[in-house]
Formats: structure tokens, C-alpha cells, sequence
């Protein structure tokens, strides 16, 4: 009995980051993400292809009302209008999907969560990743439209540079989603009516990231960096570099500490309340 | 030396706030049209549902808890299941506990069998490694091999309840915390798991049961725990607290107001009011005594009163039908009583009661839903694995053969 771990239940006092517990729940973790992956695309006769037409209806549409109608113009930098938004789009769907099932994760699992222990951050966590898987998916196909574009436009491509930074800016973009995505998940276990405020709040980030029209539409300096305070700015605009189209770095910072300011409150707000989900949820 | 117990309780207490109008989770509205209005609102309502319970549990020891409803039986296995937190004290575990609430939790429709195997074992503490060990016993002790890699969805609900009972008896834990999970399911499968219990807790492993099954409890654990109110009553052997258990429900008997039930039919001049039972529970060996009151809603009076009572099992069949006309017991109503004796041979278990009245050719009232009581063995040194559906009564003796 020595080798035994001894813990003790008691009231919660301090508010840690329970990493090291994290760590040795890390294969429920795994069997929670597979379930969504699985569970998603299990009864939809596209399946997986859903993931991949998604992003690509989305640059067709925004393609035509925004490049042709309303005249954000055929090329951004070198690249065709469609490219850019698609490289945006494909990045923004890490946080608008990741966000909405996060943000629902703890309501639609509190018949889990009142039953069974386990750090309940693996259910946020899981329901993002679920949208990284996504947009697997989705870089697929933003390697070959790349590939095919630059033929034939006959631009030149950057792959080191693609290469480098799309790990950087999915990472940026995880870090986006948890933050916010824990507050959310927390705060919609105690006020129901989160969940009708989520597609509200995707929708005004999304006209704040420069996903599909290019940063220096906006001249005004201030409210640049207003505009720099949504955590997924930095992502967005930071992809820009793949294709050589300048980046406002001042705009970058602002937007990380924005971003790493939420993950802290987030995740501090949620490891704070997450000892009365139970009895709530 | 004495060696440390491995759950140590110490003045365990859990106290829920009391919210005015119930719901548990409130709107963002609300709560901000409440700290605008606060002054209106200084209610100060709250209720310990546990209060300073102290135990401790040696490893190897298979307690059951035992207690009414609302005793504090269910907050203090999801405190020890680390579900919610105590508001004051502590336990010290040393172990890993796995805890029961429930079979088959977060088992998801959409997968298949197998799936679901590795995604509720995972959700129960198993690794995936465990899981790889066990998966042929699991899938053998659950006896739906044929279906495994079919969806969850295509079960019956006895296949999904075995599957989800073989990767709960398969858990490795030092400490198993258990709740009514035994009463799910046909009686022979209740049986399999309870033998299945015993054997966890012969191979040196300290379970912690509740149930109100009291045949259950005095099987499976040697010591039990009475919680009355939220506190601990009595710590002893089983058959001690059981008794003090029964005794104390002795002195309450148990009526039923049928006035809130709902799910009822009939032209309602008479109705039935309250059915009082003679006693918490019957013994297999008494009768079911009950008084049925009615609540006369007119001024007149009513001739050849007819009531029947059926008793039904949980899967309602009915099992007992009796009616005063069966025994030639005419009656007119004025506003007496009737008393009930039905001699039975049921087995231990809740069953569910069926009311029914005409007066004439009127239907009255007719009870559906609600009432239901409970038949406990007190014998203590009965031992039967009995798989009729009824209470077997019976004499064996050793007689010399007659030479003919």
C-alpha cells in the first residue's frame, strides 16, 4: 500500500492549471476527439467531404460578392482574391467551429460530467480539436488550389515560408479558441442564454479578422488597432507573410496579448467554476 | 502497525443553496435583474444534504450505505467520486476509486458496440492498454458478440444495459463505489451481477454500495452505514444497521396522497384520496396491509361500490388482481374506509399498484402511476438464488423410504 498515491477530496481553495493531471487523462482525451470526429461524420453521406467543401463554397461565395460585386478587386498582393480568402477561411474555421462546440461542449456532455470525474477541460479542449481536424482537411485542399493557381497565374510561391508558418498560425489559432471557448463553456453552464449569444459573437469576430478583405482596407490608425484586439488578428493577418503581402507587426502584438489575456481569464475562469458544473450543469 | 485505512472521512459536509424559484442554472437575465433588485431578495436559504460525517474504511471492506431517500446517500458517493466538491472536510483516499453512478456512461448511439467498449471503459479510468486485455472477457461476460461492430442504436436495451455492465465489472480500481446500478435490469441479470460484485469483493478489493435493495446490501457487505439526514446513524455490521434501519421505518407508516397524481381516468365523483400502507415495506412471509381512503366530491351517496387493486411487476404484468366482488363483499358508500389484506407470494423487490373503482356501471377513478411499495426479506439466513418470478414457499425433509 506504500506505492499508493494518497489525495484528498476537500473543498476547493487554490485554482491551479492542473496540468500534470491533464497529462495522465491524456487517453480520454484522445477517445473524446475521436468520438466527435467520428461521431460527425458518421451520418452525413459526404462524410468527410463536408470538411473540405465547407471553406471551399465559402471562397466561391465571398469570391464573387466581394471580388467581383463589390470590388475588393481580383489580387491581394500577388495572389488571386480566392486564394486569400481561402488561406483566411481556412484558419478562421479553427475558431468559428472550434469556438461553437467548445462553447456548447460542457451543456451537450453534463450527462458525462454528472456521473464521472475526470479534468473537465478535456471536453473544450476535445471539441477543438475536432475543428483541427478540419482543417486538415481543409490545407488539403489549400496546397492543391496553391499549386494549381500559381501555375497558371504564374505567380511564385513561397513553401518554406508556407511551411514555417501555418503550424505557427494554428497554433495562434488554438490558443484564440481556448480562451474564449473555456469562458464560454463555463459560462454557458450557469447562463443558458450563452448559447444564443455564440453564432452572434463568431459573426462580428469574423468581420473583424481581416479573414476576407486585406488589412489595409481599414486606413484610420486607431481603429486598426481596435480592430487588432480580436484574438484571431494575429493568425489571420500573420499568414499574410506566406505570400509576401506586408503585415502590420505592431497590430500582430496587440492581438496576441489580446488572445493570451483571454486564454488566462479563460482558463482561470473555468478551473475556478468547474467544481460546481456538476451540480448545475 | 496498523495500517492506515484507505478512505479516511472527516466532518464531511455538503450544503446546497436554496434558489427561490428552483431552477438550478439561471438565465444571465435573471441574475442581472437580481443584483439590481437585491434588496428583494435576501433569502438566506440553504440545506445541508450531508453534516459532519465521520468514517473510516479499512482496504478490503465492502460497505453498503444504507438510508431513506434524501439521507445524503447519493452526495456522499458523488463527493467521493470527485463529481462536486464538500463544503467543509475531507477525505483521504488511498487508491484509485472508480466510481458507478450509472452504467453506461457517455455510451453514444452513432458508434458500434466495440467503440463504445473502449469509449466507456476510457470514460470509467480503464487505459487503453487495459481495455485490449480485458476485451474478450468483457465482450464474453456481456454475451453480444455477434453485434459488436454493429451501432449502439440497433440494441435492445438489455443488450446495451449487459454491455455497459461487463465493462463496469471489469474495472480494476482499489476502491468501487457503487450505486443502484444493480436494480437495473431482469432479475437473472440482476443476479449475474451481484455474484459478479461478490467476486470483486472476495479478490481483496474495498467496494462502497448503495442500494435500497436491502437483499443486495446484506449480500455483498460484511459492515454497513446508516445515514439519516445527512448524518451517520450507526456503523456496523449489516445485519445490525439493517435491523435499526427497518425499525426506525417501522414507526412511520406509509401513506400516499393521490390528490397531486394525474395520470388518472373516470368520471372522478369519487376518487380515491390516500392509500396508506400498514407498513414502510412488507417481509415476503406478511400480508400487504393497506387502508384506501375516498374523498366523496358530491353529497350523494353511491350503491355497489366495486374497487379492484392490481400489483404489477416492473415490467407490468400483473401479478395480483383482487376486487371486494371476487369475495362477495357488497358495499354502498357513505364515507367509511376500506382495509385491504392480500396474502402474496412475492419476491423482494418494488412493485407498482394499480387503483381502480366503479360505482354501478360508472367508472370512478382509475390510478395508473404513483403508487408503489416495496417487499424486503428479513430473514436473515436465507440463502436463494431462486429464479422463479415468484417467492418460492416450501418444505424439503429427508423421509425413509417405505419398503413397499
Amino acid at each position: 500500500m506504500k506505492d499508493r498515491t494518497e489525495y484528498r477530496i476537500s473543498p476547493p481553495s487554490k485554482t491551479t492549471l492542473g496540468l500534470a493531471e491533464l497529462l495522465r487523462y491524456k487517453e480520454l482525451f484522445y477517445f473524446f476527439t475521436w468520438r466527435d470526429i467520428k461521431v460527425k461524420y458518421k451520418q452525413s453521406i459526404l462524410g468527410l467531404a463536408w470538411a473540405i467543401l465547407q471553406p471551399l463554397l465559402l471562397m466561391v461565395i465571398f469570391t464573387v460578392f466581394f471580388g467581383m460585386f463589390l470590388g475588393v478587386g481580383e489580387k491581394v498582393g500577388s495572389i488571386p482574391y480566392s486564394l486569400f480568402n481561402y488561406s483566411g477561411l481556412m484558419f478562421w474555421g479553427i475558431f468559428a467551429s472550434g469556438l461553437n462546440n467548445a462553447g456548447n461542449s460542457m451543456v451537450s456532455n453534463s450527462n458525462i460530467i454528472k456521473k464521472i470525474y475526470f479534468p473537465r477541460m478535456i471536453i473544450p479542449m476535445s471539441a477543438i480539436l475536432v475543428a483541427v481536424f478540419d482543417f486538415l482537411m481543409a490545407f488539403g485542399v489549400f496546397l492543391v488550389l496553391t499549386i494549381a493557381m500559381s501555375s497558371y497565374q504564374g505567380f511564385s510561391v513561397n513553401w518554406p515560408m508556407i511551411f514555417l508558418l501555418s503550424p505557427v498560425c494554428v497554433l495562434l489559432s488554438i490558443i484564440a479558441t481556448l480562451g474564449l471557448g473555456c469562458l464560454i463553456a463555463s459560462l454557458n453552464v450557469k447562463y443558458r442564454d450563452f448559447r444564443y449569444l455564440i453564432p452572434f459573437l463568431i459573426q462580428v469576430l469574423f468581420f473583424l479578422a481581416p479573414v476576407i478583405y486585406p488589412e489595409d482596407v481599414v486606413t484610420d490608425p486607431l481603429l486598426k488597432k481596435v480592430i487588432a484586439l480580436s484574438p484571431m488578428y494575429a493568425p489571420i493577418s500573420l499568414k499574410n507573410m506566406m505570400f509576401d503581402i506586408p503585415v502590420d507587426l505592431t497590430c500582430i502584438v496587440i492581438s496576441l496579448c489580446s488572445s493570451f489575456f483571454f486564454l488566462i481569464f479563460g482558463v482561470y475562469y473555468f478551473r475556478k467554476t468547474e467544481a460546481y458544473f456538476a451540480d448545475i450543469a | 502497525m496498523m495500517t492506515k485505512p484507505i478512505l479516511e472521512i472527516k466532518h464531511l459536509g455538503k450544503e446546497y443553496k436554496l434558489r427561490g424559484n428552483s431552477e438550478p442554472y439561471k438565465s444571465l437575465r435573471d441574475s442581472l435583474v437580481n443584483s439590481l433588485s437585491n434588496f428583494k431578495r435576501k433569502k438566506n436559504d440553504s440545506f445541508w444534504a450531508l453534516k459532519d460525517v465521520n468514517f473510516d474504511i479499512q482496504e478490503g471492506d465492502s460497505i453498503g450505505i444504507i438510508g431513506k431517500n434524501g439521507a445524503g446517500k447519493s452526495t456522499l458517493l458523488k463527493i467521493l467520486s470527485k463529481i462536486t466538491y464538500p463544503t467543509v472536510g475531507e477525505i483521504i483516499a488511498r487508491g484509485r476509486v472508480a466510481s458507478l453512478l450509472e452504467v453506461g456512461t457517455g455510451f453514444h448511439p452513432e458508434l458500434s458496440g466495440r467503440e463504445n467498449v473502449y469509449l466507456n471503459g476510457s470514460i470509467l479510468g480503464l487505459t487503453k492498454k487495459e481495455i485490449d486485455r480485458q476485451f474478450d472477457a468483457i465482450v464474453d461476460f456481456s454475451g453480444v458478440e455477434r453485434f459488436l461492430d454493429t451501432s449502439l442504436k440497433h440494441y435492445s436495451s438489455g443488450m446495451q444495459l449487459r454491455l455497459a455492465f461487463s465493462v463496469a465489472a471489469h474495472l480494476e480500481p482499489e476502491i468501487l463505489v457503487i450505486d443502484e446500478v444493480l436494480a437495473v435490469g431482469d432479475t437473472a441479470f440482476q443476479q449475474k451481477c451481484i455474484k459478479k460484485m461478490t467476486e470483486v469483493s472476495r479478490s481483496g478489493r474495498t467496494i462502497i454500495f448503495v442500494s435500497h435493495n436491502l437483499n443486495a446490501v446484506r449480500s455483498l457487505c460484511e459492515r454497513s452505514i446508516l445515514l439519516e439526514k445527512g448524518q451517520v446513524k450507526c456503523v456496523s455490521d449489516t445485519n445490525t444497521v439493517i435491523d435499526l434501519y427497518v425499525k426506525s421505518g417501522l414507526d412511520t407508516p406509509q401513506a400516499i396522497e393521490l390528490d397531486g397524481i394525474t395520470d388518472r381516468s373516470g368520471k372522478g365523483e369519487l376518487r380515491f384520496e390516500r392509500i396508506r400502507f400498514s407498513r414502510p415495506y412488507f417481509d415476503v412471509n406478511e400480508e400487504i396491509e393497506f387502508d384506501l381512503d375516498l374523498k366523496n366530491q358530491t353529497d350523494s351517496e353511491f350503491q355497489e361500490v366495486d374497487i379492484a387493486v392490481a400489483i404489477m411487476s416492473a415490467e407490468d404484468q400483473t401479478l395480483i388482481h383482487v376486487c371486494n366482488k371476487f369475495i362477495g363483499k357488497e358495499f354502498d358508500h357513505r364515507d367509511q374506509s376500506y382495509r385491504f389484506s392480500i396474502f402474496h407470494s412475492l419476491k423482494p423487490g418494488t412493485y407498482k399498484m394499480v387503483l381502480f373503482f366503479r360505482t354501478g356501471a360508472d367508472i370512478q377513478d382509475w390510478v395508473n402511476e404513483g403508487v408503489q411499495f416495496r417487499v424486503e426479506r428479513s430473514e436473515q439466513n436465507y440463502k436463494s438464488n431462486s429464479q422463479g418470478i415468484l417467492e418460492p414457499k416450501f418444505k424439503v425433509e429427508q423421509i425413509n423410504r417405505t419398503s413397499a
